[in-house]
């Protein structure tokens, strides 16, 4: 078992090192790591501006960038919010605590060195997982028929629509649209137009870059024009000689980084807690296990090293169910999953043994882009921080033709700019009315996938719905669901009777 | 009698101006469309499902989240969670909007580099310092990138500059 994967890994390496494949993880991990650091510029919208330009090319060479430019954003996101206190990406939100005052107290440069050196260890981590977990992963789920199959991708969208951000009920609201946008088009059993209301242009059904820039491109535009204020770089000059930290520091923030690192890798097997989550428990266990809670947000290293260690070892972890069971954990991973399909190739636990070169390409480059981004973050840190500089009254309007191109570029086909209108519009109209859009994407994604498993599921079973609940695996992850849910209304009713109002408890359901 | 009819149209008018009233309202409003598309698909039985079972199931769904939503918000006590539309961006959101809506137009009648330089000049004009000089040197940097990368080396076919009337 261990022979044969490292053996594929092998393979893998050489895969990722071809010059082309190469590039393009370089390519990725550069591009992630700057926008990464823009406030205003997350890897979601990134990711989906670049994703019709990687059409043209191999899907080995386009996930790997598409990959990259994912956690070359997160080591981005820690400059940010340590040097800037800027919490531009929700996984690093919580790293600003104690991260800005230590840069207060000049001490920047080794924050931001040893939570480099954390993330490294964190993805080490994740990547290993990886390598060893998914096979075994796939063995497993090679042996799912179609009702094992919907369970689990109901549990998947469930988890994530739930645990993700804000109101879990608001949350399972925007997976179902995500479903609904998934059955727009042309029916592929029946040849029926579905909800298309005669609109010719989407009998091939929406379009997932459209949607995607929609929601991430310009309803963001939307919510932060005028109010992203410049910023404060009095403390950004950072040195690689700043970033040496001393034995006592190294001492303490070392079982930090270990800490963070199974903190991750736990919260990246249970589907649906993604970075955010793993980061913010994180740092609740350094604080809870240090002798000097009280002193976290003066500047406790640990409380810088333990969230990004944790953050990077959970993103890693979260490739796994995306790449051996085909099912996304949060909408990034659709995101990457959809760049998959739109090349082709059929995502779910077939897709190791068909295209060993994508996954074990994957896996290899993940370790290179690591390096490199470890070795390219000291020197780039002074570049990206003069980046920062631009402000974001030129930022918004550049942004906002990578959009239109994009979305043209997928096509060659202006409607769907007119498609991204409405769907920035519409997802502006969601954000105000308190709701988180990204579990949409989730559901537009599997969408397709889970009404045919569902349809194949019942046909098997000569139309018996009880088929779900009969065999056991598919009733174990419905169990799963049903203790997820019982879990969510018993910690709403708990906050409620707690804090006497259940406005708290729908923000901190998550 | 009276009183109690006046607390109830008090509370109900409390409850309109809710946050949670109007996402609770905005889901039902589109489960029912698809909730009533649905059937017009052919639902199917269980065992062989027509195209229409999805949509409709799903638009059912939806119905009833939107209507735990709002009816959730009865309980918010009041004064909370009321600022639907607090410090409005008007200018903003209608020159973000306008510029994709420019690029459409100018890259079917014009090509990339109108399309590129309106789409651009025009959202500048969204934030409140925007200058026509500053907008305008944006707009011609971002279209010497955009045809640059664009044409030159990605060969989007829209062409750089033509007139195809409208």
């Amino acid at each position: 078992m261990t022979a044969t994967a490292l053996a594929d890994l092998w393979t893998g390496f050489g895969v990722a090192l071809e010059p082309h494949n190469l590039m393009w993880c370089v390519l990725g991990v550069i591009v992630g790591n700057m926008v990464g650091v823009l406030p205003g510029m997350g890897p979601l919208a990134t990711i989906s501006i670049l994703l019709p330009l990687t059409f043209g090319i191999q899907p080995v060479g386009a996930i790997l960038m598409l990959a990259g430019i994912l956690y070359g954003a997160q080591y981005g996101g820690a400059i940010c919010s340590v040097l800037l206190n800027l919490p531009c990406h929700p996984p690093h939100a919580v790293t600003c605590l104690d991260g800005f005052p230590l840069t207060q107290q000049g001490k920047g440069g080794v924050a931001l060195g040893l939570s480099v050196l954390g993330s490294f260890i964190g993805a080490s981590w994740g990547i290993t997982e990886m390598i060893f977990l998914a096979p075994v992963l796939v063995e497993l789920a090679l042996q799912f028929g179609p009702a094992e199959i919907c369970s689990l991708m109901l549990l998947g969208l469930l988890a994530g629509s739930t645990l993700a951000r804000g109101s879990p009920i608001k949350g399972v609201a925007m997976t179902v649209i995500g479903l609904l946008f998934g059955i727009v088009g042309t029916d592929v059993q029946t040849g029926i137009e579905r909800l298309t209301f005669g609109i010719a242009h989407l009998y091939d059904g929406v379009e997932l870059v459209a949607l995607a820039l929609g929601i991430f491109g310009i309803a963001e535009f939307m919510n932060s024009v005028n109010k992203v204020s410049n910023l404060n770089l009095t403390y950004s000059n950072v040195r690689l000689k700043d970033m040496r930290p001393t034995k006592a520091e190294l001492k303490r923030a070392l079982p930090a980084m270990f800490r963070g690192t199974l903190v991750g890798s736990l919260c990246s097997l249970i589907p649906g807690t993604g970075p955010t989550i793993a980061s913010f428990i994180a740092y609740a266990t350094e604080k809870k296990l240090s002798r000097t809670p009280d002193k976290f947000g003066t500047g406790m290293i640990e409380g810088v090293v333990g969230p990004e260690t944790a953050t990077h070892s959970s993103i890693q972890g979260d490739f796994i169910p995306t790449m051996s069971l085909g099912i996304p954990g949060d909408a990034v991973m659709a995101l990457l999953l959809g760049a998959l399909m739109i090349q082709g190739i059929v995502p779910g636990p077939q897709l190791i043994k068909e295209h060993p070169d994508i996954f074990w390409g994957l896996v290899a480059s993940f370790w290179i882009g690591n390096i490199l981004l470890v070795i390219m973050n000291v020197p780039l840190i002074g570049l990206w921080v003069k980046m920062l500089a631009i402000p974001y009254k030129y930022l918004f309007p550049s942004a906002l033709f990578f959009v239109c191109i994009g979305v043209y570029a997928a096509n060659n086909d202006m409607f769907q700019v007119g498609e991204t209108i409405v769907f920035g519009i519409f997802g502006y109209v969601l954000l105000r009315l308190g709701f988180h859009p990204a579990p949409m994407l989730l559901g537009f994604v599997l969408g397709p996938r889970f009404e045919e498993t569902f349809r194949r599921a019942l046909l098997l079973s000569r139309g018996d719905i009880t088929v779900f609940v009969t065999r056991p695996i598919s009733a174990f992850f419905l169990a799963i669901c049903v203790l997820l849910i019982g879990a969510q209304i018993y910690v709403r009713l708990k906050n409620r009777k707690a804090e006497g109002g259940p406005v708290p408890a729908a923000e901190t359901g998550a | 009698m009276n009183t109690a009819s006046k607390r109830i149209a008090a509370s109900a008018r409390n409850w309109v101006r809710k946050r949670d009233f109007y996402a609770g309202a905005l889901m039902i409003l589109l489960g029912s469309v698809a909730a009533l598309t649905g059937p017009t698909y052919q639902l199917g039985t269980l065992m062989n499902m027509g195209p229409g079972f999805m949509p409709t199931a799903l638009g059912v769904v939806l119905i009833l989240l939107g209507v735990i939503m709002a009816g959730a918000a009865v309980a918010t006590p009041e004064g909370e969670d009321e600022d639907i539309l607090p410090n409005p961006e008007w200018r903003g959101w209608a020159c973000i909007l306008a510029g994709p809506v420019v690029f459409i137009v100018l890259g079917m009648i014009g090509g990339l580099i109108p399309a590129t330089f309106g789409c651009v000049f025009v959202a500048a004009f969204g934030d409140r310092e925007a200058t026509l000089k500053n907008s305008a040197l944006l707009s011609v940097a971002v279209s010497a990138f955009s045809v640059a990368v664009f044409h030159y080396l990605l060969q989007i076919p829209l062409p750089l500059l033509t007139w195809r009337g409208l």
